[in-house]
């Protein structure tokens, strides 16, 4: 049906996909309506939507490297901006990110700047180049463009680090969402989460998370975006809420001013369960300093551009003229999410504390909360908390307490959406981290089959053999991951924010001086990569065990410094080194201009 | 100047260009985010408060898309672009 020209149909494949699963939500809505309970229908979207992606999965499978590598090289600009956007968007910015808007506010909104902003160093600095250099991973490009193996062993170290870290976050977040969903206690669906994971990636390398990730991409967009107009316009704020919301977030100030920020007892929040925060800040007023902020955007943009599973995404487009314009693309798709966010938290907030709407809480007695439906469903879940601290019998805004992840779980239920929102919701936030740990995943297992299997210890493997050592890594990695996710040794968005900092250490300069600066030695960028990982990870440890820190760097921007330290050892260290040779020099200037053949071949 | 050189110093160029926007946009206008807070800007939200949730986030889009049309207008007025058959 779809074999032969799949490219030229791709258009039609999505289309009738998109309107099929509209289809899926129409018959779920119908079936709640006529009783289906809220349980069977939260399995129904997970199952459902799993299932789909392991179908495109399987039907991609291939035996040849070039498509497990880089999707054969031709994925469409707009459908590999589609990919990059599911790559991109991950638990942490589908599940977490308006829950950090709704706490901490302006601070917090940093990270929107940041994960939007390093696009444009994706595009000016990077992306077109690496894609003309004809690399599979970018371990590759480093070892190529440097020379030996020490160079490209080094990246790959940097590599697994930054990727690992960020790959149990996404993994423990499959594990939760699949935990709620379908019931299970969350050791075991941390696994269920992996298989379905493993599913897309296994049998059709990148050509099959490519696809399975264009298809999430259109599950969580849906999912993200259809709740967010709902409630805007259920709750009489807008038609349109992304132009609409300036009285909702100036009444929201309002509110603000007239409870006022009580700070609560360290004794009474003893008693608040762990991970569960209260409103303290105010929601739109600036409240960082500017250092603070620019520092949180700057590290998040640097990293973004020094993550691999990004940037491999980019060489799977058919041109270097096609990769800069993904690039674009990919940051479109990403803004239709980015943007709604903070809109999300405006509706979720006001929706809960303002005493006028009839979903308001504050001002409530006590007995009046603890009677709510969706009250008792979330606070069972260990997602929301009340407590009467002042012993006035009503509740007041400093002693209502949530979990971050209840803003986007939970809203749709609170503004009383029906259920089949919830459902679909959480089938967004399993598509979102499923594509992410899919991306991270392979990048991983490619780097370690392609660039330390093949070509350090046996450059004569033949494809079938590289292949299965691919796919075997990429279970081996997988199960590493889910082991150490199941222990639940940090939150989603702290992992994920380390995960750009371990990556802006050790890479950023070693790739931008590796295209933007011929004098670049071998011994400047290993000095580079390794000494800037390991500033960066001490610096980390430092702060974490109790160290001051010093310039305002803390541990979720340890990446300045790791980054500072980078630059400085790979200059003064090329400096101090004999200059690369003609050769060398000569593959910097072919690789800065589009035209002509790529550095490395087509099966290399 | 070979014609390489040259090609390469327009698009050394465009990098500043385009990465002088960006840092306007990114961090920039953040160095006066408590001052710019105070004005009502578009749709009536707080100037630094839109830019935070929209107007830089825009921004970003609108750049990269018109960094890659330059470059490709630089790519071909030195005759380095790619053939549609490659």
């Amino acid at each position: 049906m779809i074999k032969g020209n799949f490219i030229d149909n791709l258009p039609r494949v999505y289309g009738i996909y998109t309107g099929g699963f509209i289809g899926f939500i129409i018959v779920m809505a119908i079936a709640e309506q006529m009783g289906m309970t809220a349980k069977a229908i939260g399995i129904a979207f997970v199952a459902f939507t799993v299932f789909i992606y392991a179908l495109i999965g399987y039907l991609s499978r291939t035996a040849q490297a070039d498509a497990y590598y880089v999707a054969g090289r031709q994925v469409p600009t707009v459908f590999n901006g589609m990919a990059t956007a599911a790559d991109w968007m991950s638990g942490a910015s589908f599940v977490a990110m308006a829950g950090g808007i709704y706490f901490k506010g302006y601070g917090y909104m940093a990270l929107l700047v940041g994960w939007t902003g390093g696009y444009v160093l994706v595009a000016s600095l990077l992306a077109p180049y690496l894609r003309k250099f004809g690399c599979y991973t970018v371990p590759d490009f480093i070892g190529t463009r440097y020379g030996g193996n020490l160079a490209r062993f080094s990246a790959v170290v940097v590599l697994t680090v930054a990727s690992f870290t960020y790959v149990t976050a996404q993994i423990n977040a499959t594990g939760t969402i699949a935990s709620v969903a379908l019931d299970i206690p969350f050791q075991y669906a941390v696994y269920v989460g992996l298989i379905s994971i493993l599913l897309c990636s296994m049998l059709g390398g990148m050509r099959g998370v490519t696809w399975t990730q264009v298809a999430q991409y259109i599950v969580l967009i849906i999912a993200y975006l259809l709740p967010v107009f709902w409630i805007s316009n259920k709750m009489g704020a807008g038609f349109f809420p992304h132009f609409m919301l300036a009285d909702e977030v100036a009444r929201i100030g309002e509110l603000e001013q007239q409870f006022g920020f009580v700070k609560n007892a360290a004794a009474d929040l003893k008693s608040v369960p762990k991970g569960l925060a209260g409103i303290t800040k105010a929601h739109s007023a600036v409240n960082a300093t500017p250092w603070a902020f620019i520092s949180l955007a700057l590290a998040m943009m640097m990293g973004t551009a020094s993550l691999p599973h990004v940037m491999m995404r980019y060489f799977t487009t058919p041109s270097v003229k096609a990769a800069r314009k993904s690039v674009g693309w990919s940051l479109f798709f990403i803004f239709l999410l980015y943007s709604s966010a903070p809109m999300l938290a405006t509706l979720s907030k006001l929706s809960l504390i303002d005493p006028n709407l009839p979903t308001g809480i504050i001002g409530k007695t006590f007995a009046e909360v603890e009677a709510i439906d969706w009250y008792q469903n979330w606070n069972q879940a260990n997602l929301m908390f009340i407590s009467d601290f002042n012993g006035n019998g009503t509740l007041e805004l400093n002693e209502f307490f949530m979990g971050g992840k209840a803003v986007v779980l939970a809203t749709p239920e609170i503004a009383g959406l029906p259920y089949v929102i919830s459902g679909l919701v959480a089938a967004g936030g399993m598509a979102a981290a499923m594509s992410t740990a899919d991306g991270l995943i392979l990048a991983i297992a490619n780097a370690i089959s392609h660039d330390v299997y093949y070509k350090i210890i046996d450059p004569k493997a033949e494809t079938a053999k590289r292949l299965l050592v691919a796919r075997v890594l990429l279970v081996i990695i997988g199960f590493a991951g889910a082991t150490i996710a199941a222990m639940e040794i940090q939150g989603i968005l702290g992992s994920v924010i380390w995960a750009f900092d371990f990556a802006m250490s050790g890479l950023f300069f070693p790739l931008v001086l590796g295209v933007w600066w011929k004098r670049a030695n071998r011994q400047g960028a290993i000095a580079g990569m390794l000494g800037g990982l390991a500033a960066g990870a001490w610096y980390l440890v430092w702060v974490r065990t109790g160290g001051s820190g010093f310039l305002g760097i803390t541990q979720l921007t340890f990446g300045i410094f790791g980054s500072a330290v980078s630059l400085v050892l790979m200059v003064v260290v090329s400096l101090m080194t004999a200059e690369p040779d003609k050769a060398t020099q000569k593959m910097v200037d072919d690789v800065r201009v589009p035209s002509g053949k790529s550095i490395l071949g087509k099966s290399h | 100047m070979s014609n390489q050189e040259k090609h390469w110093e327009k698009t050394r160029g465009l990098l500043f260009i385009t990465l002088a926007i960006w840092f306007v946009f990114s961090i920039g206008i953040f160095l006066f985010g408590a001052e710019m807070n105070e004005v009502t800007g578009p749709f009536g939200y707080p100037w630094t408060y839109w830019f935070t949730c929209q107007g830089s986030l825009g921004a970003f889009v609108i750049l990269i898309f018109w960094f890659a049309n330059r470059q490709e207008k630089i790519d071909e007025e030195f005759g380095f672009s790619e053939r549609e058959d490659e």
